[in-house]
């Protein structure tokens, strides 16, 4: 018999819900610190910097894992176009996540912004300063900001779809914690 | 494990859920982002506020629009490292980069009349630090807050005529600026002024005290008054021409002082002096050695963000360097993006 995995490892499901939260954290505190000009601007761009690289390296450990641990297979019975839109989107969930930080990182160099994290870290100029390419950085970093949030709300939306309405026992794959459905999928389901 | 049991109610109770997650999360994006309480001051407002009737001087800054570049030392005595442990304040020679500027958002503004002086400048330390500044040369700031700072700009800009009224009684601070731009002297160049920080910021020391202080940059040139009538009568560009001369015949120097608060002084309003008895510290001195026009200048580029600061210093309780920051952070994300308004004049200048 086949071994089939049906859910990813703990260290990927841990890096999956911590970078959840961080992703989250950073479209609202991308967001909201643009739109303020009170004291709490500083904390926001501050924090903002250090999670974003924080993000960067969680992304790059887990890209390495996902490239030598895999994920398990998609339920044989999803149409082809969920299972072509699940594929694509997490290429660019991946994409993004490793895109992101390194386009704010160049837009800061080319601004010739110094970034110091938390800890006074000083990262190292990724760019010389260029009113173009600053643009050209900013305008990614800024659209792609906005386009990453909606790609989230839909990876939500599918993952509740999963979850609530196919029951299929992909959400269980990633889920934190076992979910009861998961360990019994030829129970019979009572009728409602 | 199939969509098959799923019954109708529970379906739609599914997808209502769902729908109902993905909506929250996106309106409390929407809050976050402002888009939901037009009364939010954002830095676009600021901005807003600041430009002339006719609209921003495109590639430009947003305010201070007209200025000239300098390069020059920062030559740090050492007494400063009682004070903090940047090493901008330790003895030594460190690069120094700045901005001769006008508070207005004309560049092509007439030199005499523009009431406000100001100077960016940028000190950069072997440890790979910076300390950005942009000080001005009225001893206190017209307004105590950001918001009053957009009010002042609403009312003088207004065609009603009670507006500047209505603002003066509801930040009575504003009288003393008033009298100052009336009644302070002219002098006829940028070396003859002094450029105060206003803002307070947190100095660290060596041993984790804290103090909390103001600088200002004190000038070693002769001071001349001259009268606003004969500014007027000079050319559009007198302050530039004049430092570009100056400097050209010789260096031209100003002193760092700081100024450390005793506990209870106002250390969150620059519209508040500090009594003349605080203790103050010379650190060292500004040594300006060449003059640069700006376009293809180095001070073009900079955006002297007065929260860029090394270890050593910190913003304080003072709201106004956040809110500087995050409003010329905007006026340089759009003038770097409006570069072709305000080209460059070299041949194989920097894009």
């Amino acid at each position: 018999m086949i071994h089939i995995r049906h859910r990813f490892s703990p260290l990927q499901r841990l890096l999956h819900w911590l970078m959840a939260a961080c992703l989250l954290a950073m479209f609202f505190i991308g967001v909201g610190m643009v739109s303020t000009i009170m004291p709490k601007y500083l904390p926001l761009v501050a924090t903002h910097e250090s999670l974003g690289v924080a993000i960067l390296v969680l992304a790059l450990i887990r890209l390495v894992l996902r490239l030598y641990r895999g994920a398990p297979a998609l339920p044989a019975d999803l149409p082809e176009s969920m299972k072509l839109a699940a594929h694509l989107s997490h290429y660019a969930l991946y994409a993004l996540m490793i895109a992101m930080p390194l386009l704010g990182w160049g837009m800061l160099s080319a601004a010739a912004y110094p970034v110091v994290l938390y800890g006074g870290i000083r990262l190292p100029s990724l760019l010389p300063q260029s009113d173009s390419l600053h643009t050209l950085l900013w305008d990614a970093h800024f659209y792609l900001g906005f386009a990453f949030f909606a790609l989230v709300l839909l990876h939500i939306a599918a993952a509740l779809f999963h979850a609530l309405v196919r029951r299929d026992g992909v959400f269980e794959t990633i889920a934190p914690v076992p979910v009861a459905d998961e360990v019994a999928p030829t129970k019979a389901i009572p009728a409602e | 494990m199939s969509p098959l049991h799923n019954s109708p109610l529970r379906l739609l109770g599914s997808l209502v859920m769902i729908a109902a997650i993905v909506g929250g999360a996106a309106a409390a994006f929407a809050y976050t982002a402002g888009w939901l309480s037009p009364q939010r001051l954002t830095p676009d407002k600021m901005l807003a506020a600041l430009a002339p009737p006719g609209g921003p001087a495109l590639g430009h800054r947003r305010n201070h629009a007209k200025g000239i570049c300098f390069t020059g030392v920062f030559e740090a005595n050492g007494n400063g490292a009682a004070l903090s442990s940047a090493q901008v304040f330790t003895r030594g020679q460190y690069p120094a980069v700045g901005r001769f500027n006008l508070g207005t958002p004309d560049p092509d503004a007439a030199d005499a009349t523009v009431r406000v002086r100001g100077m960016g400048l940028r000190v950069a330390t072997p440890d790979g630090r910076e300390w950005r500044s942009a000080m001005i040369d009225p001893p206190f700031f017209p307004v105590s807050t950001p918001q009053a700072f957009r009010d002042l700009l609403l009312a003088s800009a207004s065609k009603d005529p009670n507006a500047m009224k209505t603002f003066t009684t509801a930040n009575p601070e504003f009288a003393a600026f008033a009298a100052w731009a009336s009644s302070a002297p002219w002098t006829g160049s940028y070396a003859e002024e002094r450029y105060n920080s206003l803002n307070s910021f947190v100095l660290t020391d060596a041993a984790g005290v804290e103090h909390t202080a103001r600088w200002s940059l004190v000038p070693t040139a002769l001071i001349v008054p001259v009268t606003h009538d004969d500014l007027a009568k000079r050319s559009p560009d007198f302050l530039e021409r004049e430092i570009t001369e100056r400097v050209r015949s010789g260096p031209v120097r100003w002193t760092m002082v700081v100024t450390v608060a005793n506990p209870g002084d106002p250390t969150a309003d620059p519209s508040k002096v500090w009594p003349d008895d605080r203790r103050t510290v010379e650190i060292g001195t500004l040594i300006v050695q060449r003059i640069e026009a700006e376009a293809d200048g180095p001070c073009r580029d900079i955006n002297f963000d007065p929260t860029v600061l090394p270890p050593g210093i910190r913003t304080s309780d003072d709201p106004f360097p956040a809110a500087r920051s995050s409003v010329y952070r905007e006026s340089y994300d759009l003038r770097t993006a409006e570069a072709k308004d305000y080209p460059r004049t070299e041949a194989g200048a920097k894009p």
